[in-house]
C-alpha cells in the first residue's frame, strides 16, 4: 500500500478511501493527464496540539474543494507525514514527498526550526512550500536575501515581528488603557521564533506604554516554573507577556496553582487550541492570548463556518495553525487555477499574487522588496489578530472591539492594583 | 526568603523523587531487574488519571484511584509479558539475561510512550489536583497541592517501611532481597514473591506518577527523564539500598532546586549529573552501598 493510500485510509472513512485507491491506481497506471489529481504534501506535528490541526484542516479544505469539482476538474489529494517535531524526520518526509509521492506543493509545520531545515530542500527540489504556523523572521528574511534560490518558500503566517506588534497593539488598547498597567515582564521559551519576538517586544512594549522590567528566557524542557515566577514577581511587573508554543501546559498550570498575582498575556500557541482547557484541567482560566482567529468570532464570513465544520468532523476547535493551513489550501487552489499549471515557478508567481479573504482576514504576501518577503502582510484591513481569554472552558474574544464577544475577567489572584 | 523558598520547594520535589525511586530500587533489590519501563509506567498512570478526570469528568479522587490502578496493572503486565518470559527462556544464556531484561523493559517503555503520544498527543497533561489554593508562610507562597504531595509521599514511604520491617510478608521480601536461595529453602515460592514485589512497585510508581501529574504535569516526553532520574538516584544511593535512595533523592532534589533558584532554571539538572559522575568515579557502590 502506498503512503498516499495509507494516509487516506487513516483519515477518511471507507467511502472516501475507494476514490483514493482508484486515484492511486491511475497514478501508477500511466503518465500525467489533465485529470490527474493535484497532490498536496502535509508535513506536520500530528501528535502535538498546535500541529495536529494542520493535516486535519488541509484535509477538510481539500474535501470541500473536491466536493465542488476540484480545481479545473482535478481533485486534490492529500499525503500526510508526521514529523514528530523532528527536523530530520521532516527533511526525510520532504524528500519522499517530492521524489516518490510526486507532490506539487507542501504545507509544512508550525515549528520554525523545522521550516528552516526544510527551506534548502524546497529550493533544491524546486517545490513550493507554505508554512501555516512557523513564525521566525528568519524564514521570510532568507527569502528576501536570496530570492532566486528561496522563492519556493512561503511564510503563510505572521512573522515573530508582526506577532509582537499584534501583542503590543492589543496590550495598548486593553491592558494599558483599561487596566492602567504600566510595567511588563517578558517570559519566552528559548526557540528560533522567540529571538526576534523578544527583540520586537523590547521595542514595541515601551511604545505601547509598558516599561519592560524583567526578561526571562527559559529552556523548553523546563520542569518546574516556580523559580521563574519567583524571579518575575520580584521585579513587580503588572503583566507577564509570554512567547510560548513548544511549552504551554506547565507554565499555565503553575501560574494558576501558585496564584501568581500578575495577569498573563502574549503569544501562547497551545492556548489557541480548544484542547488546552482539558490538558490544563481548567488551569488556563483567565489566561489572555493573541491568536489569528477564534472559534465563534466572525473575523470574516468564513471564520465561523470553518470552525463549525472542523469541530463537527474532528471534535474540537482548530489551533491557530489549523486556520492558516485551511486558508493556505484555498489560496493555493486559486493560485493553481490562475497559473493553469502546477509547474513550480509558475505556481510561485501565482502564489505571490495571492489576494484572498480567508478565515483569518484578507491575505496578501509581502513582495520581493520587503524585508519579510513572502510572509503574510499584517495590518488593518489585512490580517490582524484577536486578543482572546479563556473563561470557563471557552475562548472569548475581547479585542478588537469590532469582533469582541465578551469582556475581560481577571482571575481573583491577580493584584487589585492591576484590576 | 529565597532560602526558605528553596527549603520548601526542594522538600516536595525530593519527596516525589524518593517515592519514584523507591519502587525502582525495591525491584532491583529483590529480583535484580533494572526496570527501564519505570518512567513510562509513571506517565501512563498520570495520563490515565488525567483522562479520567478531564475527559470523563470523574473527579479528582476517582481519577487518582484509576491512575494508581493503571500503574499497578502496567507493572504486572511488564512483569508477566516482558520480564518473566525472558527470565524463564531457555534460549537466552543465563549470563545474557540481564541485558535482555534491560533491553526488553526499555523497548516496552518506548512502546508505552508511543502509544500514549498516539492516543493522547505528546502535549503535557496535568492531573486535577485533590487540594487547591496556596499557603502563605513567612512571605513564601506555596501551593497546598505541593505540601499535599510531600505529605502523601512520606505516608506511602512510611507504610512501605512499616510493611518491610514489621509485617511478616514484608520481612520475607527483605529476606528475599538478601538471600533468595535461603528464602526458597524456607519453603517460600520465589515466583509469588516476585509478583508481590512487582505489585507493590506498581502501586508506588502509579502513586508517584499521579502526584507528579498533579504537581508538575507529564507528557510522553517525560518518560526518558523520569527513568533517568530514578536510575541516577538509585545509583547515587547504592543499587538496591532503600535508605540510600531516600538520601540520594533529597540530595538530588535540593541540588536541582538550589541550582534553579541560585543559578538558572535552565541548568537545573547539570550539577546533579556532575555529582553522579563524581560518585561513579570515587564511590561506585553509591552513598550507602548495597545493603
Amino acid at each position: 500500500m502506498s503512503e498516499t493510500v495509507r494516509a487516506a485510509a487513516r483519515v477518511a472513512p471507507i467511502r472516501r478511501t475507494l476514490p483514493a485507491l482508484i486515484a492511486a491506481g491511475l497514478v501508477a497506471a500511466g503518465p500525467v493527464r489533465a485529470a490527474d489529481p493535484i497532490r498536496i504534501g502535509v508535513i506536520a506535528e500530528a501528535q502535538s496540539v498546535a500541529g495536529a490541526s494542520i493535516p486535519q484542516a488541509v484535509q477538510l479544505a481539500a474535501d470541500e474543494i473536491n466536493a465542488k469539482g476540484g480545481i479545473d476538474g482535478r481533485q486534490i489529494q492529500v499525503v500526510t507525514y508526521d514529523n514528530k517535531s523532528s527536523a530530520s524526520d521532516a527533511v526525510r518526509a520532504f524528500q519522499r514527498a517530492v521524489s516518490e509521492d510526486k507532490v506539487n506543493l507542501v504545507i509544512a509545520s508550525y515549528i520554525s526550526e523545522v521550516v528552516l531545515a526544510l527551506m534548502p530542500w524546497a529550493a533544491r527540489l524546486k517545490t513550493p512550500m507554505i508554512t501555516p504556523g512557523a513564525a521566525s523572521n528568519e524564514i521570510s528574511v532568507a527569502v528576501h536575501k536570496d530570492y532566486a534560490r528561496n522563492k519556493y518558500t512561503f511564510h503563510g503566517y505572521l512573522t515573530s515581528h508582526a506577532l509582537a506588534q499584534a501583542v503590543c497593539d492589543s496590550a495598548k488598547e486593553v491592558l494599558v488603557e483599561k487596566l492602567k498597567a504600566k510595567t511588563a515582564a517578558i517570559m519566552s521559551e528559548d526557540a528560533a521564533w522567540t529571538r526576534p519576538l523578544d527583540a520586537a517586544y523590547q521595542e514595541c512594549l515601551p511604545k505601547s506604554g509598558l516599561k519592560v522590567v524583567e526578561h526571562v528566557r527559559f529552556s523548553p524542557d523546563t520542569g518546574d516554573f516556580t523559580p521563574i515566577y519567583n524571579k518575575i514577581e520580584a521585579a513587580k511587573p503588572d503583566l507577564i507577556v509570554t512567547g510560548i508554543a513548544h511549552v504551554g501546559v506547565q507554565p499555565t498550570v503553575q501560574w494558576q496553582n501558585q496564584q501568581v498575582p500578575i495577569a498573563m498575556t502574549g503569544i501562547s500557541g497551545q492556548a489557541t487550541s480548544s484542547t488546552f482547557w482539558a490538558n490544563t484541567n481548567g488551569g488556563t482560566q483567565g489566561v489572555l492570548f493573541d491568536s489569528v482567529a477564534l472559534p465563534g468570532v466572525a473575523l470574516t464570513e468564513k471564520t465561523i463556518p470553518f470552525g463549525e465544520a472542523f469541530a463537527k468532523r474532528f471534535g474540537g476547535a482548530p489551533s491557530y495553525a489549523g486556520f492558516m493551513a485551511y486558508d493556505a489550501v484555498y489560496y493555493s487552489a486559486e493560485a493553481i487555477k490562475r497559473a493553469g499549471s502546477t509547474e513550480a515557478d509558475k505556481l510561485v508567481e501565482a502564489l505571490e499574487k495571492t489576494d484572498y479573504v480567508g478565515t483569518v482576514g484578507h491575505l496578501k504576501f509581502y513582495g520581493k522588496d520587503d524585508p519579510f518577503t513572502h510572509s503574510i502582510q499584517y495590518g488593518p484591513g489585512l490580517m490582524t489578530s484577536v486578543l482572546g481569554q479563556w473563561q470557563n472552558g471557552k475562548q472569548v474574544a475581547i479585542w478588537p472591539a469590532a469582533t469582541a464577544n465578551g469582556t475581560m475577567i481577571l482571575p481573583p489572584a491577580v493584584k487589585p492594583a492591576v484590576q | 526568603m529565597i532560602g526558605l523558598q528553596i527549603l520548601v520547594d526542594g522538600f516536595a520535589i525530593s519527596a516525589l523523587y524518593a517515592l519514584g525511586a523507591m519502587g525502582f530500587t525495591l525491584i532491583f533489590g529483590v529480583s535484580g531487574v533494572l526496570n527501564l519501563t519505570h518512567g513510562a509506567l509513571m506517565v501512563m498512570a498520570a495520563v490515565a488519571a488525567w483522562a479520567a478526570s478531564a475527559l470523563f469528568g470523574l473527579g479528582s479522587y476517582a481519577g487518582a484511584a484509576i491512575g494508581i490502578l493503571c500503574g499497578l496493572a502496567g507493572a504486572l503486565v511488564t512483569y508477566f509479558a516482558v520480564v518473566a518470559p525472558i527470565e524463564r527462556s531457555r534460549a537466552i544464556p543465563r549470563e545474557e539475561k540481564e541485558i535482555f531484561v534491560l533491553t526488553g523493559t526499555l523497548l516496552w517503555g518506548i512502546m508505552i510512550q508511543e502509544l500514549v503520544a498516539y492516543f493522547f498527543t505528546d502535549n503535557p497533561k496535568t492531573v486535577l489536583p485533590i487540594v487547591e489554593g496556596v499557603f502563605e508562610i513567612a512571605g513564601v507562597r506555596t501551593p497546598r497541592n505541593q505540601v499535599f504531595t510531600a505529605v502523601i509521599c512520606w505516608i506511602v514511604i512510611g507504610l512501605l517501611w512499616l510493611f518491610v520491617n514489621r509485617a511478616r510478608a514484608g520481612k520475607v521480601l527483605l529476606a528475599a532481597s538478601m538471600n533468595p536461595r535461603g528464602v526458597t529453602l524456607l519453603g517460600h515460592d520465589m515466583g509469588k514473591i516476585y509478583v508481590a514485589v512487582w505489585a507493590i512497585y506498581g502501586l508506588l510508581a502509579g502513586t508517584a506518577g499521579v502526584l507528579l501529574g498533579m504537581f508538575l504535569g507529564v507528557s510522553s516526553y517525560s518518560v526518558g527523564p523520569l527513568t533517568a532520574s530514578a536510575f541516577s538516584i538509585v545509583v547515587l544511593g547504592g543499587l538496591g539500598s532503600v535508605t540510600g535512595s531516600l538520601i540520594a533523592a533529597y540530595v538530588v532534589g535540593y541540588l536541582e532546586t538550589a541550582t534553579a533558584y541560585l543559578i538558572s532554571p535552565a541548568y537545573r539538572v547539570i550539577p546533579a549529573l556532575l555529582l553522579l559522575v563524581a560518585v561513579m568515579y570515587l564511590r561506585p557502590q553509591g552513598l550507602l552501598g548495597r545493603r
